[in-house]
């Protein structure tokens, strides 16, 4: 099985602060990754660099073999890495169904040149209904189907998280970044979350990476995670072995002594 | 569950509203009913119209703030102007081939210009951008006032061409059917979306893969092009440009039809043009002589009843009862259900839906702030929660 993801010794300092250090997280085709640590460990900043947010200080990362350098953001998603935001960030104005098509976006099937729209030729006609009619597929998977022509700030909190994945999803992707993708969230939806998860990586043979405080959560998902403490990996590996490794229940589960 | 596709009548009202118009008024231009004055408001309004929805493009739906539409205007003016004083005293004379291609040439100049401040644009926001855009305007409008007396005329302006005042204003109104068309057809299309996206969340934007770049160039040199348009009419409506037209006053000007249409909005853009030129024009001629120092009381009181109008909460639920939309439902005698407002539809031709990310008072001090969505602190960015 190839390497979807493969960082080395990635960091990154902010003036003189260490975000995050000698990073090594290999992906595997087809694989729930779990990114776990407390808060200010320094995850949301490795999502960063993987997207392009931020350029990194050390280190370097291969999505499917090939070497990402210097690439913007936009570029790297073109090349197959989405994510979503700790903070959501919808297209707030715009309907459901919208934001879904505008992570269409770039996919080589819904080309449509400046002109073509500007001239209402009959190509834009066709794109724009094939580019709903698979917007509208992606919906019914998240179960949003129904909200599709409401404005994306008008939707429930747990139906915003789904809508930002759904629109990830959309551009097609090699590797999928969650940002904690179950915050805010209560039990019932996290559990139907944790199933829309893994009907995703079914469905789409993809690859994800997410990064979550809810252990259950990540345990229910991932077979192997990685533990970041003040930018330091502490642990990696099995996720029953890392658990149960002394260090991370010190670190970071022994401060909530009632788990 | 079918929500697509059908002929959708509001979509095309505009067209078919500025097309009557334009034929009626031609119409009345023939039977003799329309003087010199109503045929100048006339000329007027369309360059209004065009000024407004073209920086609506930038301002509501790229959401950034321009500061120097006038400054667009101005170099097609000239350039415009320039070329049909070139031009007529060549074979072609003052005949529409003249009038087209300097209107083409003009627009073409404006937009390069436009993509010469939006290169800036991509990294600078809110506020800084605002000030680029200002200082540009004033810029373009000093470089033509030390132009020498043979090129732009300097100080004493540009004598344009004239042209037979019986067709300007229906090529006006010709030039808004192909601005409208070309611009709506452009936000209603994918490259409509990706625009907007950039408006509701820039980062989002670029992570969903969306060319920034591209597209913030393209609508300022899109927006700059129809500005330059705008221009070159204007000097031919006026037989003479002078760049002290120009100036950032005018700008905020076009600003304000703008922000009293409702961001986003195409057709709030052609109605408070329409309604802005028309008072300003009825208040000139009313209040003439001791009495014209009046006019920009009156003018000011009228904008400032406008935007308490819109943004009063107060009168928020009359609002909802009492406007436009509410009234042509009635007009056409459409059964209105009640919606409940959450569940609004997301469509382009909606009046006034997007919020006002400008506040007038802040506009009106010159001290423009920033909008609130581009200056978040940047929680991914910055620190942890
Ligand atoms: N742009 C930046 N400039 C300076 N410091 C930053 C920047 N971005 C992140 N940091 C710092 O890096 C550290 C790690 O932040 P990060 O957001 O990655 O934490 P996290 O693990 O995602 O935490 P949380 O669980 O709260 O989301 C924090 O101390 C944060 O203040
Ligand atoms: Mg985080």
């Amino acid at each position: 099985m190839e390497n979807v993801l493969e960082t080395n010794n990635l960091g990154i300092a902010f003036g003189g602060l260490k975000a995050c250090e000698n990073v090594n997280i290999t992906i595997k085709k087809n694989e729930i990754y779990g990114l776990i640590g407390p808060n200010g460990a320094g995850k949301t900043t490795v999502f960063n660099i993987l997207t392009g947010v931020y350029q990194p200080t050390w280190g370097s990362f291969k999505l499917d073999g090939e070497e990402i350098k210097n690439l913007s953001q936009e570029k790297i998603n073109q090349k197959g890495i989405a994510r979503t935001f700790q903070n959501i960030r919808l297209f707030n104005n715009m309907s459901v169904v919208r934001n879904v098509m505008v992570g269409l976006h770039n996919r080589k099937e819904y080309k449509c040149g400046f002109f073509t729209s500007a001239l209402r030729l009959p190509k834009h006609f066709k794109v724009e209904k094939e580019m709903r009619s698979k917007a509208k597929e992606l919906l019914d998977i998240f179960g949003l189907l129904e909200e599709r022509n409401n404005l994306a700030c008008n939707l429930p909190y747990g139906k915003q998280r789904k809508l930002e994945i759904a629109r990830a999803l959309a551009t097609n992707p090699k590797l999928l970044l969650l940002d904690e993708p179950a915050a805010g969230m209560n039990p019932n939806e996290t559990m139907e979350l944790a199933e829309t998860i893994k009907l995703i990586r079914d469905k789409f043979d993809m690859t994800i990476l997410l990064i979550d405080h809810d252990l259950k959560f990540v345990s229910g998902l991932c077979d192997r995670i990685t533990v970041l403490n003040f930018g330091q990996v502490l642990a990696e590996g099995n996720i029953s072995d890392v658990l149960n490794n002394k260090d991370v229940i010190e670190a970071y589960i022994g401060k909530q002594e009632e788990l | 569950m079918k929500d697509k596709s059908k002929f959708k009548l509001k979509h095309f009202i505009n067209y078919i509203v500025i097309g009557a118009a334009t034929i009626i008024f031609t119409i009345l231009n023939f039977t003799g009913v329309l003087g010199l004055s109503e045929q100048f408001l006339l000329e007027k309004i369309t360059i209004a119209i065009i000024l407004a929805v073209s920086l609506g493009l930038v301002v509501g739906f790229l959401g950034e703030l321009s500061l120097g539409h006038a400054g667009f205007m101005c170099i097609g003016a000239y350039i415009g102007g320039k070329i049909s004083a070139l031009l007529s005293s060549s074979s072609l004379g003052t005949g529409l081939p003249n009038l087209l291609i300097s209107i083409i040439v003009g627009g073409i100049a404006a937009a390069i210009a436009g993509v010469a401040i939006g290169l800036p644009a991509l990294r600078l926001k809110g506020d800084y951008l605002a000030i680029v855009t200002l200082a540009f305007g004033e810029i373009v409008k000093t470089l033509f006032l030390n132009s020498s007396d043979e090129s732009f005329g300097g100080p004493i302006g540009l004598e344009t061409p004239r042209y037979d005042r019986n067709h300007l204003f229906i090529i006006g109104f010709v030039l808004v059917l192909v601005m409208l068309a070309i611009i709506q057809n452009i936000i209603r299309s994918k490259h409509g979306r990706a625009i907007t996206s950039i408006r509701d969340s820039e980062i989002a934007a670029r992570a969903t893969g969306i060319n920034v770049t591209r597209y913030k160039l393209l609508v300022f040199a899109l927006s700059a092009f129809f500005a330059g348009i705008a221009g070159v009419l204007y000097s031919f409506s006026n037989y003479r440009v002078q760049c002290t037209k120009f100036d950032y006053n005018y700008s905020i000007e076009i600003l304000v039809m703008v922000v009293l249409g409702g961001m986003g909005s195409v057709n709030g853009s052609i109605l408070s043009a329409t309604l802005i030129t028309f008072l300003q024009v009825q208040l000139a001629s009313i209040l003439t002589g001791d009495l014209a120092v009046l006019q920009n009381i009156f003018y000011a009181l009228v904008l400032i009843l406008i935007v308490i109008y819109n943004n009063a909460p107060a009168l928020k639920g009359f609002r909802e009862t009492h406007n436009l939309k509410t009234f042509f439902s009635k007009l056409f005698k459409k059964k209105k259900e009640d919606v409940d407002p959450s569940l609004v539809k997301d469509d382009e031709a909606k009046w006034n839906r997007i919020p006002t990310k400008i506040n007038m008072d802040e506009l009106l001090s010159m001290d423009v702030k920033v909008t609130e969505s581009t200056m978040k602190p940047d929680k991914d960015k910055g620190g942890s929660s």
